[in-house]
């Protein structure tokens, strides 16, 4: 920013870059390598470099939940951290939820419940509850209600997002996973 | 965000001998503020030094009693810990009154001390902000300042701190354990944070060489008489207009030993102990919970959009009282306040 020349300050900064690394991913079961910079965001890697756009990029700030996945199972937003701070870490997305063509029980209850109207936040929502239901963190409606706020649905879904996830909760099957 | 370059470091001594050769570098543990600050462009480390890797996420006893809580142990693992539940459940209530529930799983302990405001000014790197660039003024005293400080601030800065662990924290007499490559040191919580003063830029009182090994809490965790009652603009996932954490000790209905803690209010949480003093001796009921809460407040002054939290306060005080003397905390689940 010192420099005066609009050409040598282009010129400095190309120079100067930090390097890439290799890092790998356990993504859904399969081992990825990816080269990165440091400032990728684990959501963009994911999205840009990964070809898994199933995860949505909503505010980009850790406001909305759109783009929730588990790192070694515990859901976290993707959006706020970087790629490189996971190299070795088991990865879930919205792509690694079903098991081949079975449903999760949670996508299998959003669609019997109508969960969604546009389905943007969908990704999300269902990450999100899979996280919570695996860790036992789901008792009641309420619990639901409370637990799944970092989840923002601008169509309004939220009574049959809340049922179809009380369905899962009740349903054996996915306490049980 | 500035490109910056990325280390890992694997011991405590590799991180503070690289912290202490670099001033641009900084610590990174969750990174959900850091990362969001470097988006906006209102950080710009030229390094970035991992710390994920440092044995520092244990829950553990202390020998006086307590409970040792590790830097980087989460939000979610503090507040489900079952030592946590059991002996400071208004330390847990408290978190789990913040953020959503992805965010405290990769939230830490040390950096939730170390969160900075959320002042909307200083999030916009286009406008004036003492905090952000020291000596540009202050564009919240004069502007939107709904959600800002009514105790503490000065004229540099009226800028709150938002979190909710830390206002349990301070009840609880927490000291934070920190260390450098000039030696270990312990500082009382309510030293940890500052007020802005003329200095606005500086939110702690932890030496820029310095890095939070972890929190120790007491042996008495007032598991029988406390509460977290937060008040905000919607019932979830949003920061504090105001929050009390109250503590008490109860002999047949008498205040043997109080404690309150306001968050939302000021760049600390705040405590008074003219107005705990006060509870002393004295019956629990509402009378008493109200003068205390005068006292808390005395001196507080709006900027405008935010004269409101002064009367909000004065009545969530009592009310949060009212509750730990019963042994009703707020739930942070069914949000009806009793």
């Amino acid at each position: 920013m010192n420099n005066k020349s609009g050409v040598e300050t282009a010129g400095n900064v190309s120079t100067s870059l930090p390097p890439k690394s290799w890092i790998t991913l356990k993504i859904n079961g399969a081992e990825r390598h990816l080269e990165i910079a440091p400032w990728t965001i684990l959501l963009d890697a994911l999205r840009n470099l990964l070809d898994l756009t199933g995860t949505k990029k909503g505010c980009d700030h850790g406001q909305c939940g759109a783009c929730t996945v588990l790192i070694d199972g515990k859901p976290i937003n993707s959006c706020l951290t970087l790629a490189i701070m996971h190299d070795g870490a088991e990865v879930t997305t919205i792509e690694g939820i079903a098991k081949g063509d079975a449903l999760h029980p949670v996508q299998q209850a959003f669609i019997e419940h109508d969960a969604f109207q546009c389905g943007y936040c969908t990704p999300g929502q269902i990450c999100s509850a899979v996280g919570l239901l695996n860790a036992g963190k789901l008792r009641t409606p309420d619990d639901i209600r409370e637990l799944m706020s970092g989840n923002i649905c601008r169509c309004g879904a939220y009574p049959n997002i809340v049922a179809a996830i009380e369905q899962a909760m009740q349903s054996e099957g996915s306490a049980a996973q | 965000m500035n490109p910056f370059s990325y280390t890992r470091s694997g011991t405590l001594e590799n991180a503070v001998t690289e912290i202490a050769r670099d001033r641009r570098a900084k610590f990174i543990a969750g990174g959900t503020n850091l990362i969001d600050l470097m988006k906006e462009n209102v950080t710009r480390p030229s390094r970035l030094i991992d710390i994920n890797h440092l044995s520092l996420n244990k829950i553990e006893e202390t020998d006086n009693g307590g409970l040792r809580i590790g830097a980087l142990v989460t939000n979610s693992d503090v507040a489900y810990h079952p030592q946590i539940t059991r002996r400071y459940p208004l330390l847990a209530s408290a978190i789990l009154a913040g953020a959503s529930h992805q965010l405290r799983n990769m939230a830490t302990t040390g950096g939730n001390l170390l969160q900075r405001t959320r002042c909307s000014y200083f999030y916009d790197i286009t406008t004036a902000c003492n905090k952000r660039e020291p000596g540009t003024g202050c564009s919240a005293i004069n502007g939107f300042n709904r959600m800002h400080a009514i105790l503490g601030a000065s004229e540099e800065c009226i800028a709150t701190h938002p979190s909710d662990m830390c206002v349990a924290l301070m009840v609880l007499d927490a000291v934070v354990q920190v260390t450098s490559n000039r030696g270990a040191r312990a500082i009382p919580f309510a030293e940890f944070h500052r007020l802005p003063g003329d200095a606005p830029q500086i939110d702690t009182n932890l030496q820029p060489d310095e890095i939070i090994t972890s929190v120790d809490l007491p042996g008495e965790g007032f598991a029988g008489n406390h509460s977290y009652l937060k008040v905000r603009d919607r019932a979830s996932y949003a920061f504090a207009l105001v929050s009390v954490a109250a503590a008490l000790t109860l002999e047949g209905g008498v205040i043997k030993e109080a404690r309150i803690a306001l968050g939302g209010v000021a760049h600390k949480p705040w405590r008074n102990a003219e107005a705990e003093a006060l509870l002393k001796g004295k019956p629990a009921g509402q009378d008493n919970f109200r003068k205390a809460a005068e006292a808390l407040l005395s001196g507080a002054r709006g900027f405008g959009h935010n004269n409101f939290k002064i009367e909000l306060a004065k009545r969530a005080i009592p009310r949060a009282l009212k509750q730990a003397a019963a042994g009703t905390p707020q739930s942070q689940t069914i949000k009806k306040v009793l």
